[in-house]
């Protein structure tokens, strides 16, 4: 697979760390360990587009948020993740 | 001697001498193993993988499933080559396979008289009991009477090379279909990249009689390698196989470096392993002629048309003196024809679409069609005549013109598979993955014009979306033809010895899905996965159940399209090379030293330094670490992961990345700090000093220096973007020694007279920023032995320096180098945790840190941390272990069981985790988990390894054996 990194363009996959499903943001500790279960084991696991964090870990070591579709593999988006919910 | 007095692509004037079984042979420069052979009238090359039947050369390609040679010998022996496409070379050694004594008298062709019990499922049926025989007996005697060549058993003695290509447009196949693609892409000013598997381009042109703009085929490919050559934007890679589609169109091919060469040349790999990306692929490669299914189809002297025509054409070799041609095709009348150019007798064309096509001159045409064959090596033919009654026909060589198989494999690779279309009559690719097209054959545009036309459609439509939009030629054929009532059997996978009646068999006993037909019959599962008759073992399924072949469908071809050998995948990445190694800044002095290394992760760590007197690796360990408890010892601790982490927010950073509290930490001391996950269990631990306000050097353990800084990356970017610390790994910059032991201070001192190391200035986790002899230097009093002790820690490059200076003046205290194993013994005499202890099921709580997390602040794996099955006593928790006796030994591993208690797994109530020889207390200690552990001090349990068969009683005790109170560290 080939992922367009925003700082480093496209770069094989084998230069990055998958991490799997992006979870939900993580709550406060006050929400409790029924939210905390929800962001730490929660996951949608689709067939379809699916929002992942990967790791430019031979790279710029961003933490990228990436939507691929699981069935096709294909790249639909690709954004650093620091810039979420800026 | 078949081979005929003119034409061909080979060179008369250079005979190669190779050897085929022992027999001393010859052929011409240009000639493959298959075409030398049929030159030499060498007729029988094997036998079959079940039956054992005598088995000659059916194809001319990749695609062959019958003509299996072993190449080479010794280390070098290289089983499952197939003829047709090795190339010939001077001295060439092939030997037969599966069969013994010899291809011509086999004994184990036995096993055809057992034809009954190698059916379909046999391996299910027949030996299902009893099961206990199954490993000892079947599957060693089913392996040795039906099997393939045998490996060398020797290390690859070659080498491999790696490269990448990158190009606009990947043409797959340099037929009249792929050059002109090829050639109409690189007029556009695309840089494409050209792969070719033969040693030639040229594809069919190369087989067949066709005349291109005025010159015959192979000169107008001539013309088009020229020009293509001559474009710098134009790559061409031949002998190279394509063997994968993967994803972000990305390619995988091997190029034969030197295959076919007696000799690698020098500085050059056997072979070169090409990861091809490219926006855009074309597909031109080709049709498989399928096998037409009729009783005794594999007897040697019955080929593929097509076969037969390139080894007239391209070898000049005539494999028959009289031959039959078997047609559902135009492409059994142009072989007839070439044959009979070629001076070859026809004693029939037998054409079983019932009205024949064409009438010719030089050979009557049948309507009709081949029921059976008879011969060793085929001597005569049966054939039933549609207007009535049978015919024997003598002949020595058949032709099988079944109609042709476009090659669209790689489309499935990327999990699109194709569709039957009903005009071809063949599986052709309609759902194309992106960036993939199909050309020529390949689409089925048999024809050669319709060929050439469909390969530069193709190339245009990559550059103009209206050409895009015009539909392709397909070609129109016979369906798949299976002949009825034959009496003998009818091959559909010649490697397998799959027959028409195995298909039916799985049918009736209801396997009926064409990917379960394949598992239960094994059709299409040999190294030719199926190329050459997987469809007509389909189309038998469609046919025999009224079905349509649309309905029954075919199976996903799946990467490799070829076989590769594994040690082209692995390039220069074996042995040593495998991984990275990384050495120590003091790996050198340590070598000097006697030190025997350890591979912890990729670092090479010293394990022990053997000195003289030394009786094992344990007495220089224990002699080691009875030094740093005595006297002082140094040791390199560099592996251990480093980051700095700066900013006004690093305290914060700090607090929510830790258990304990961080940003209490004042300027100038280290804190032991503890990493959970998110899910609550412990991560990693090490410490963090504190160097300025805004400015932390923390330490991971060596495994998960990687992880560590991934994870507070994660923290920074995806959790708390806002934070505003920064973190960078300086595990590569800075060297760092421990120098522990009672006289450590007095050593340092020495090395540091200028600095103040009284316990008054430099207390017991003080840390410091200064410098040795001009450079920077860094200075922390923390202590994993439980001595006084020290961690010094330099820039990379002055290590060496370093290390030297403190053994040198180290020699006044009885200074001793001390390695992982002695490191081992004194952390775990102060029930230190690490490695095995913290295996990532272990919590806070289990290793009595509990109280260490802090109440007073958020932090990563806090809420999890606090689930009730997380904290509850019962849970296995850190305890220190030593033998009743003290003269037993304990081993790592062992499970720990209620004194009496039955060791079985449900019993099992923890295990050790470390275990250690101490020199304090001359008797073995452990570490371990145990449940309830720390309420049991004192109560003696069962420490058993079923795996050694040993077993014996200890004492649940403290984790801390040595120096409770931590008064020496504080010394």
């Amino acid at each position: 697979m080939i992922i367009s990194c925003p700082h480093c363009g496209l770069r094989d996959s084998s230069e990055f760390y998958f991490r799997g499903e992006a979870p939900t943001p993580r709550p406060d500790y006050e929400e409790g360990n029924v939210a905390f279960a929800d962001h730490v084991y929660g996951r949608i696991n689709p067939a379809g587009p699916q929002k992942e964090h990967w790791y430019h870990a031979a790279g710029c070591r961003s933490w990228l948020l990436v939507e691929r579709d699981t069935r096709t593999h294909d790249f639909l988006s690709v954004t650093l993740a620091s810039e979420q919910g800026r | 001697m078949t081979r005929l007095q003119a034409g061909g692509l080979i060179d008369r004037t250079k005979a190669v001498d190779f050897r085929f079984d022992g027999r001393a042979l010859t052929g011409f420069a240009g000639d493959t193993l298959a075409s030398a052979l049929l030159a030499n009238g060498v007729r029988i090359v094997g036998r079959s993988f079940k039956y054992h039947r005598a088995r000659g050369i059916l194809t001319d390609g990749i695609d062959e499933p019958n003509a299996l040679v072993t190449l080479r010998g010794g280390a070098r022996a290289e089983p499952n080559c197939r003829a047709p496409s090795v190339e010939l070379f001077d001295g060439l050694e092939a030997q037969s396979q599966n069969c013994w004594p010899s291809p011509s008298f086999d004994l184990m062709a036995v096993n055809g008289l057992f034809s009954k019990i190698f059916v379909a499922g046999f391996y299910y049926k027949t030996f299902m009991w009893p099961a206990a025989l199954w490993e000892r007996l079947y599957e060693p005697l089913i392996r040795r009477a039906a099997g393939l060549g045998r490996l060398s058993g020797q290390a690859d003695p070659d080498s491999y090379d790696r490269s990448h290509a990158f190009a606009d447009l990947l043409v797959v196949g340099s037929g009249p279909a792929g050059l002109s693609a090829a050639l109409s892409a690189a007029r556009s000013g695309l840089r494409v990249l050209l792969v070719e598997n033969d040693s030639r381009v040229g594809g069919r042109l190369l087989s067949e009689r066709h005349e291109v703009g005025g010159q015959s085929g192979t000169a107008w490919a001539a013309a088009a390698l020229r020009e293509l050559a001559a474009n710098d934007r134009v790559t061409i890679l031949t002998r190279t196989s394509l063997f994968g589609a993967y994803d972000g169109n990305s390619f995988g091919a091997v190029e034969r470096v030197s295959d076919h060469l007696p000799i690698t040349a020098d500085g050059q790999p056997r072979q070169r392993y090409w990861k091809i990306v490219a926006a855009q692929a074309i597909f031109a490669t080709g049709a498989t002629e399928r096998p037409i299914a009729f009783g005794g189809n594999d007897r040697p002297g019955v080929m593929m048309a097509s076969a037969i025509q390139t080894y007239v054409n391209r070898y000049a070799v005539a494999p028959g003196k009289r031959v039959a041609i078997f047609t559902v095709c135009d492409t059994g009348y142009d072989v007839a024809a070439d044959l009979a150019a070629a001076g070859v007798e026809i004693a029939a064309i037998i054409d079983a679409r019932g009205q024949p096509t064409r009438d010719v001159a030089f050979a009557p045409v049948i309507a009709g069609e081949v029921v059976r064959t008879f011969g060793r090596s085929l001597k005569a033919i049966e054939v039933r005549r549609f207007d009535g009654g049978m015919e024997r026909m003598a002949v020595d060589l058949l032709g099988m013109a079944g109609g042709w198989n476009p090659n669209v494999g790689f489309a499935s690779h990327l999990g699109k598979r194709p569709d039957w279309c009903d005009t071809l009559q063949a599986f052709r690719q309609g759902t194309l993955p992106g960036g993939m097209m199909f050309a020529g054959a390949a689409d089925g545009a048999l024809s050669l014009a319709d060929a050439m036309a469909s390969g530069e459609a193709a190339a245009r439509r990559i550059c103009d979306a209206a050409a895009a939009a015009q539909p392709m030629v397909v070609s129109a054929q016979a369906s798949p033809h299976v002949v009825s009532d034959s009496g003998q059997k009818s091959f559909v996978d010649f490697q397998h010895d799959v027959t028409v009646d195995d298909v039916l068999l799985a049918d009736r006993e209801g396997y009926r899905s064409v990917e379960h037909l394949k598992r239960y019959t094994t059709l299409g599962m040999a190294t030719d996965q199926g190329k050459a008759g997987q469809v007509l073992g389909h189309a038998v399924l469609a046919q025999h159940r009224d079905a349509g072949m649309a309905a029954i469908g075919t199976i996903a071809a799946r990467p490799p399209h070829t076989p590769v050998a594994i040690g082209a995948l692995a390039g220069v990445h074996r042995g040593e090379h495998l991984k990275p190694t990384r050495l120590t800044p003091t790996h050198r002095w340590a070598a000097e030293n006697g030190a025997s290394f350890v591979n912890a992760g990729l670092w090479k760590r010293a394990q022990w330094f053997t000195r003289p007197g030394d009786k094992d690796w344990l007495a220089s360990a224990v002699r080691e670490a009875k030094a740093v408890r005595s006297t002082v010892g140094i040791c390199d601790v560099s592996t251990l992961g480093k980051i700095e982490i700066v900013g006004p927010d690093a305290a914060m950073l700090l607090d929510r990345l830790y258990g304990n509290m961080m940003s209490t930490l004042p300027v100038g001391k280290c804190r032991y700090g503890v990493m959970l996950r998110e899910d609550g269990f412990v991560f990693d631990d090490g410490t963090v000093a504190r160097l300025d306000d805004n400015r932390f050097v923390i330490t991971t353990t060596t495994v998960n220096a990687v992880a560590v800084m991934r994870h507070i990356d994660f923290a920074l970017q995806v959790i708390w973007p806002g934070l505003k610390a920064h973190a960078c790994s300086i595990t590569e910059g800075w060297a760092q020694i421990a120098v522990a032991g009672p006289l450590s201070r007095a050593l340092l001192q020495d090395l540091l007279p200028a600095i103040d190391l009284s316990n008054e200035a430099f207390p017991f986790m003080a840390a410091l920023a200064g410098e040795w002899n001009g450079i920077p230097m860094r200075l922390f009093r923390l202590s994993f032995s439980g001595e006084l002790a020290y961690e010094i820690a330099v820039p990379t490059n002055h290590g060496d320096a370093l290390v030297r200076a403190l053994a040198l003046l180290g020699r006044a205290y009885g200074c001793t180098p001390y390695g992982l194993e002695a490191l081992g013994i004194l952390r775990i005499e102060k029930g230190h945790v690490a490695g095995g202890d913290l295996n990532g099921q272990v919590t806070a709580h289990d290793l009595g840190l509990g109280r260490m997390l802090s109440k007073k602040k958020d932090f990563i794996g806090r809420a999890m941390a606090e689930r009730p099955a997380l904290v509850d006593p019962g849970r296995q928790m850190l305890v220190g272990l030593k033998p009743v006796d003290p003269a037993q030994r304990f081993s790592a591993g062992s499970h720990l069981f209620r004194k009496g208690a039955a060791q079985v797994a449900s019993e099992s109530q923890g295990h050790i985790t470390s275990v250690a020889y101490s020199g304090v207390f001359d008797h073995w200690i452990a570490l371990g988990l145990l449940e309830h552990g720390p309420e049991r001090i004192g109560e003696t349990i069962a420490a058993a390894s079923p795996v050694r068969g040993t077993c014996i009683e200890v004492e649940v005790c403290s984790p801390v054996f040595f120096d409770a109170a931590g008064e020496r560290l504080r010394a």
